[in-house]
């Protein structure tokens, strides 16, 4: 749940950024509170993927600041950094290294105490603990997103993004992923994800914003059923 | 040990790692490499020009060459699966990821060189005696000059439709001091000269490693970053 005193984990503040000639991002704000999970969807070219690498840090706002538990992302990088975790389109991951090999690396870069056992105990919660001496290319799609969000948990993030992370898991993938996500905002972890599949958001989200064209057309606490908010998507995206 | 050369070593045995499991960089550039020194051997006509006056110059071009050739796996591998991102994303200093990349890069580049050098000998029967160390020397000089500023043009080049292309084009040019200097100490190296006639080639390539190596790790953050 939220945060009680009402702290922010993530805390952006009018972000602007073009893509070439198109503005992408127009004034945008975002805050995050710990335990609190934001669902963000919209039409494709909404800005969604922009707005994940711009609140990881991999991409810079034109305008705009993104302050991750009170310090400048930009300013103040390689420490607040740790506190991110991404899962995005793409794994992450070095397909000339095993999957162990890996998350091992990930580890290290992390600084983690024991970086080999950390590895081996995220494949293994992630279900991946037989294929840990594997390429990821040897992988199908969906365990690859497995290995790609066991990747992103290692360090155990404060602040998890994640763009489309339901994609090509199946239904025991997909209900493990809900469960391990609640559990974690439980814990306290912030959560911004991006997203097609309103339904698997209903059951994770805590807050749903809709993006269109750079600006949210919505962003609001989320209340009632998926039912009854589709329609008013539908509007809001065609509008 | 401090923490940017901790990570920065992380980050080089990672890249050896992946490089001995796919031996894609080294493989190629070594046989390129050969295949230089075979075209050149055979190019070259005995009666008119000594080997010992080519020698140098084809000593060098060859491993500019097969260097180019390692130079572009070393962002290419990041790009697998938009690892770069997973490496931009932990909490690492950029200055630590450059060092890093240019660890690996040397050792790519070194052990090509360290295996092309016995076949530029076997091809064109150059008697280094007494010049190896000063080879050795020299060829260790020139190349964190050029690995260095390869290393810089492999990351900007990367991010470029054509990058295989880019990374020659843009790299070129900036090899021409060292490789002059280079082409200059060895010949004066293989004929036996004094050391004296060397010196003020050898802070010419003293004096570029460390513009190049300060000059580029300050840069490699707006290189890297979007």
């Amino acid at each position: 749940m939220p945060s009680s005193d009402g702290s922010r984990l993530l805390e952006a503040t009018g972000l602007w950024r073009a893509y070439g000639r198109r503005q992408v991002l127009r004034d945008l704000d975002l805050a995050v509170a710990a335990g609190e999970a934001v669902a963000v969807a919209g039409p494709n070219g909404a800005g969604k993927t922009m707005l994940l690498r711009v609140l990881a840090g991999l991409a810079r706002p034109d305008r705009g600041e993104v302050r991750l538990e009170g310090r400048p992302l930009r300013r103040d990088a390689p420490h607040v950094r740790r506190a991110v975790g991404l899962v995005s389109h793409q794994t992450l991951l070095y397909d000339d290294l095993t999957l162990h090999e890996n998350l091992t690396f990930a580890a290290r870069l992390y600084g983690l105490p024991t970086p080999a056992a950390a590895a081996r105990a995220a494949l293994d919660e992630a279900g991946l603990g037989p294929r840990a001496d594997e390429s990821p290319r040897r992988l199908s799609r969906g365990l690859a997103q497995r290995a790609a969000i066991a990747r992103a948990l290692l360090h155990r993030p404060r602040l998890l993004l994640l763009d489309e992370p339901f994609t090509a898991l199946d239904a025991a993938a997909s209900e493990r992923l809900r469960a391990e996500l609640g559990a974690r905002r439980q814990q306290g972890l912030g959560i911004v994800l991006v997203t097609h599949q309103l339904a698997e958001a209903w059951e994770v989200a805590t807050r749903i914003a809709v993006l269109v064209e750079g600006r949210w057309a919505c962003n609001e606490a989320l209340a009632g059923s998926l039912e009854g908010f589709l329609p008013r998507y539908q509007e809001l995206i065609r509008a | 040990m401090p923490e940017w050369l901790r990570l920065a070593l992380v980050i080089a045995g990672k890249d050896l790692r992946a490089e001995l499991r796919s031996r894609t960089a080294i493989l190629s550039a070594v046989v390129f490499a050969a295949l230089v020194l075979v075209v050149f051997n055979f190019a070259r006509d005995p009666t008119a020009l000594a080997a010992v006056d080519l020698a140098p110059s084809v000593l060098w071009v060859t491993f500019a060459l097969a260097a180019m050739l390692a130079l572009n796996r070393a962002f290419t591998i990041e790009q697998e699966n938009a690892a770069l991102d997973g490496l931009l994303l932990a909490p690492v200093p950029r200055e630590a990821l450059f060092a890093g990349k240019l660890l690996a890069n040397l050792a790519f580049v070194g052990t090509v060189e360290a295996v092309t050098l016995p076949l530029f000998v076997l091809f064109f029967n150059v008697d280094l005696g007494a010049a190896l160390p000063g080879i050795i020397g020299v060829t260790a000089l020139a190349t964190v000059g050029f690995v260095t500023v390869g290393t810089i043009f492999s990351a900007m080049a990367v991010r470029t439709r054509f990058a295989e292309l880019m990374l020659p084009v843009l790299l070129l040019p900036f090899m021409v001091p060292p490789l002059i200097g280079a082409v200059q100490v060895t010949a004066r190296l293989l004929a036996g000269r004094p050391l004296s006639e060397m010196l003020g080639w050898l802070r010419l390539l003293a004096l570029y490693d460390l513009v190049f190596v300060i000059l580029c790790a300050l840069v490699f953050t707006a290189v890297v970053d979007e």
